[in-house]
């Protein structure tokens, strides 16, 4: 799961970037143009859990269509826990990041916002608990206390933050209120936990869940989602704050741009998503609130 | 259950030989089908035990970091799609903790996280219970409890010396049923195919053998009421037991229709020996009263005074006389005459003497004699043989046919004159041929059945044989004289 993607691509391509890299290294040791600032060095952005980062064949034309975007060498570093792409960040293996929104705040010291995608237009999401089909009894969370539970990630906010609070606003101790609990390190195999009858509840992204619904409609037709909770800021797109003014600009102008090209409208097809927008950190004061709540932040 | 035994061979032999050639199949099928099954169990016990260890040694990192979705896609991941069923295809996969409580199952359905083992029902509470007691168990432990449609194969899950839980493997043996039936019918259809081979040719055998059989019995059976017929000689052509019985019973055949001709003949002989002697009793009785009869008209007829009509009536009685003394002497023959030796011009005078008869009928004679200058035999009476015999033929025959006369002495036995007279006519019937020899027996309008009587008579007093018989389509009279002392043989023409 940790190969580059880049190391897929045809051939075409590679060479593409590799002439392309070329001249920018010969401009920048000339010193005329914007660009040779950024020393033509490789972006590594990494692709977490957040949205359906197992689409390999989609990952590739991304990348590529970014790297010829952005006239750079990009390379998709994917990790199957937040917590891993968290430490890359930390350790500065990562120039920039699509991650969870918990963990963006876990991070805010180390990484700025740099763009929110769009999702039904706007930049929310929402965590749906979700029981198997024929679950008819369960109406809230409250009903699978005697069950096992399936999270998705210590720091993923709709499959672990949102619905311990949730628990918690029910005024019960999330930590000894189910049966057991266990974590499936992908909100796809959360659904797949309650689908199988693994788990008898579970909790996973809205935006996931919906595009499952739609890219394979057989695994979600046999759950259920019982509720909703309300909206929160959609996982953002972070750049490390050691990444050059220009390349953050380089990379937002880019991610913004992205619905503006035929390539590009494809590509977010593709997600599911309808853009990029630049965001606030305002977005995420509800999941800060609920980070409070539990004493982290 | 007796009327199977007394069925007829042409059954029996093919019915048994069918039901033993059809149970040994079934005894060998079943044997190999037998052995089919333990291989099969072997073969998914085998299977099981290897896919066992690799999930076992996969399994225990997960299950000591409590791990709960990685272990469950590795318990997931043996297991086929529906359509891909095989006997070795593992049916469950569970993964039991320490407290034998299941930890993860690769089917959640039935197999809940968490549920102790022992409620999950009468096969789990069985392997619960053999797992709770510690015991020198050999890995794997395959279990196959008493009434389940399941066989489990179990296998710990340790990580160094510690014993993290157990691995538990579930086949179904419903599986096993439709590659264990698809073997029965293959072994079915192979059976089939044998015994369709089988069958027909023990079939040909039994009845081969069977039908000679039955033939012989049917024979045997007719034994008491008449002589049977040999059997027919390509019948049974092989040297075996059967073989060696069926000629012996030919043999016997033979033998016994070569008593019943004797007795036969003995019989006859016995007969005419008797009316011999009746007649010959009876002449005697009658030739001394009528010597003094014709003796008595003699006299009276050389008188003088007597009257034309007395004389007339005595010529009557004389004539009467002499036919009695005709007829009596023909009935006593008498050969013990001095005769002179048998020359040609005997025959010649035969020859001679049957032409007005041969003429009238218009026959072709067909006149074979082969004869030296003299032969020992009485003269007078092989005339009147051949006279007898020719005029019988001649009668016999048809208006313009044939008659031959054959005599000679044979080359094997040239002690004997044989003389054989043929003719074309109507043949003889069993009943004609039985009292042919008799007195007054012909069944010829105006004969008198003397002639063959006569014959015979001089045969047998010449110490001779006279013999009758139909031969390719004629009556044939054989008659052999023996020339000299030594008897001829006696072997039938």
């Amino acid at each position: 799961m940790s190969q580059p993607i880049e190391s897929s691509l045809p051939n075409r391509n590679r060479r593409r970037w590799l002439f392309d890299s070329g001249c920018l290294a010969a401009a920048g040791l000339i010193g005329l143009t914007r660009k040779s600032q950024a020393a033509g060095g490789k972006l590594r952005v990494g692709m977490t859990p957040a949205f359906l980062h197992d689409q390999h064949s989609m990952l590739g034309e991304w990348r590529a269509f970014m790297a010829a975007s952005l006239q750079r060498p990009v390379e998709f570093v994917q990790r199957d826990s937040y917590r891993e792409t968290m430490d890359l960040l930390r350790l500065e293996k990562l120039e920039f990041a699509w991650i969870c929104d918990y963990p963006y705040l876990h991070l805010k010291d180390t990484v700025r916002l740099l763009a929110v995608p769009l999702y039904q237009g706007r930049p929310h999401y929402r965590s749906y608990l979700i029981v198997r089909k024929g679950d008819t009894r369960t109406r809230s969370i409250a009903d699978l206390s005697d069950g096992v539970f399936a999270y998705a990630d210590p720091y993923s906010n709709t499959g672990y933050l949102s619905p311990r609070y949730e628990i918690r606003q029910l005024g019960h101790d999330p930590a000894g209120f189910f049966r057991k609990t266990f974590f499936t390190w992908s909100h796809r195999k959360v659904v797949e936990a309650v689908a199988s009858g693994l788990a008898q509840g579970g909790a996973v992204d809205s935006y996931i869940w919906d595009t499952l619904a739609y890219v394979e409609p057989a695994l979600t037709a046999r759950t259920r989602v019982v509720w909703r909770s309300p909206e929160y800021g959609f996982p953002p797109f972070v750049a490390h704050r050691s990444v050059a003014s220009a390349d953050f600009q380089l990379m937002q102008r880019h991610l913004l741009d992205t619905s503006r090209s035929e390539a590009g409208r494809r590509l977010l097809g593709l997600l599911h998503l309808d853009g990029f927008t630049i965001g606030s950190p305002a977005l995420y004061e509800g999941v800060a609130r609920m980070m409070r709540s539990f004493g982290e932040a | 259950m007796r009327w199977l035994f007394n069925l007829s061979f042409r059954h029996k032999i093919p019915l048994w030989t069918s039901f033993l050639i059809s149970v040994s199949i079934f005894v060998v099928g079943a044997a190999l089908m037998t052995r089919a099954y333990q291989d099969m169990k072997t073969a998914v016990v085998i299977s099981a035990g290897n896919l066992a260890h690799t999930l076992a040694n996969t399994l225990a990192p997960a299950l000591l970091h409590d791990n709960v979705w990685r272990a469950f896609e590795i318990a997931r991941s043996p297991i086929r799609a529906e359509s891909a069923k095989t006997p070795v295809a593992v049916d469950a996969v569970v993964v039991l903790g320490r407290d034998r409580r299941i930890f993860v199952s690769s089917d959640p359905d039935t197999l809940p996280m968490l549920a102790d083992a022992a409620t999950l029902g009468p096969d789990w509470l069985q392997l619960s219970e053999r797992l709770a007691t510690p015991s020198e168990e050999t890995w794997p432990l395959v279990l196959e409890p008493q009434d389940s449609g399941y066989l489990y194969l179990v296998l710990p899950i340790t990580d160094k010396d510690a014993q993290l839980g157990h691995l538990v493997l579930r086949y179904a043996k419903s599986v096993f049923h439709p590659w264990f039936i698809d073997t029965i019918w293959q072994g079915l259809g192979i059976g089939l195919l044998v015994l369709a081979v089988l069958i027909p040719i023990n079939w040909y055998w039994g009845s081969r053998m069977a039908t000679p059989l039955v033939d012989l019995a049917q024979r045997m059976g007719m034994m008491l009421k008449s002589v049977p017929e040999p059997l027919p000689p390509d019948l049974y052509p092989y040297h075996d037991e059967l073989g060696q019985l069926f000629a012996a019973y030919d043999r016997m055949v033979l033998a016994l229709r070569d008593k019943a001709a004797l007795e036969n003949e003995m019989v006859k002989s016995e007969r005419l020996a008797a009316i011999g002697q009746l007649t010959a009793g009876i002449a005697h009785e009658i030739n001394n009263p009528l010597a003094g009869l014709m003796t008595t008209v003699d006299t009276l007829k050389l008188r003088r005074n007597l009257d034309p009509r007395a004389l007339r009536q005595l010529e009557l009685i004389d004539r009467g006389l002499m036919q009695i003394r005709d007829t009596v002497a023909a009935l006593l023959v008498q050969t013990k005459v001095q005769a002179r030796p048998l020359n040609p011009h005997d025959l010649e005078d035969v020859h001679t003497l049957i032409q007005p008869q041969i003429g009238k009928r218009r026959i072709q004679l067909d006149w074979s004699a082969a004869m030296p200058a003299e032969l020992p035999a009485p003269a007078s009476l092989v005339r009147q043989i051949l006279i007898n015999l020719l005029l019988n033929a001649i009668q016999a025959a048809a208006e313009g046919g044939h008659v031959s006369l054959w005599l000679g002495r044979k080359a094997e036995s040239a002690s004997c004159l044989s003389i054989e007279v043929r003719n074309d006519g109507t043949l003889l019937g069993d009943e004609q041929l039985a009292h042919l020899f008799e007195p007054f027996a012909s069944t010829r309008p105006g004969g008198h059945g003397l002639g063959l009587w006569v014959t015979y008579q001089i045969v047998t007093q010449l110490e001779g044989r006279i013999t009758a018989r139909n031969v390719d389509g004629q009556v044939e009279f054989v008659v052999n004289l023996p020339l000299g002392e030594s008897p001829c043989s006696t072997a039938s023409p």
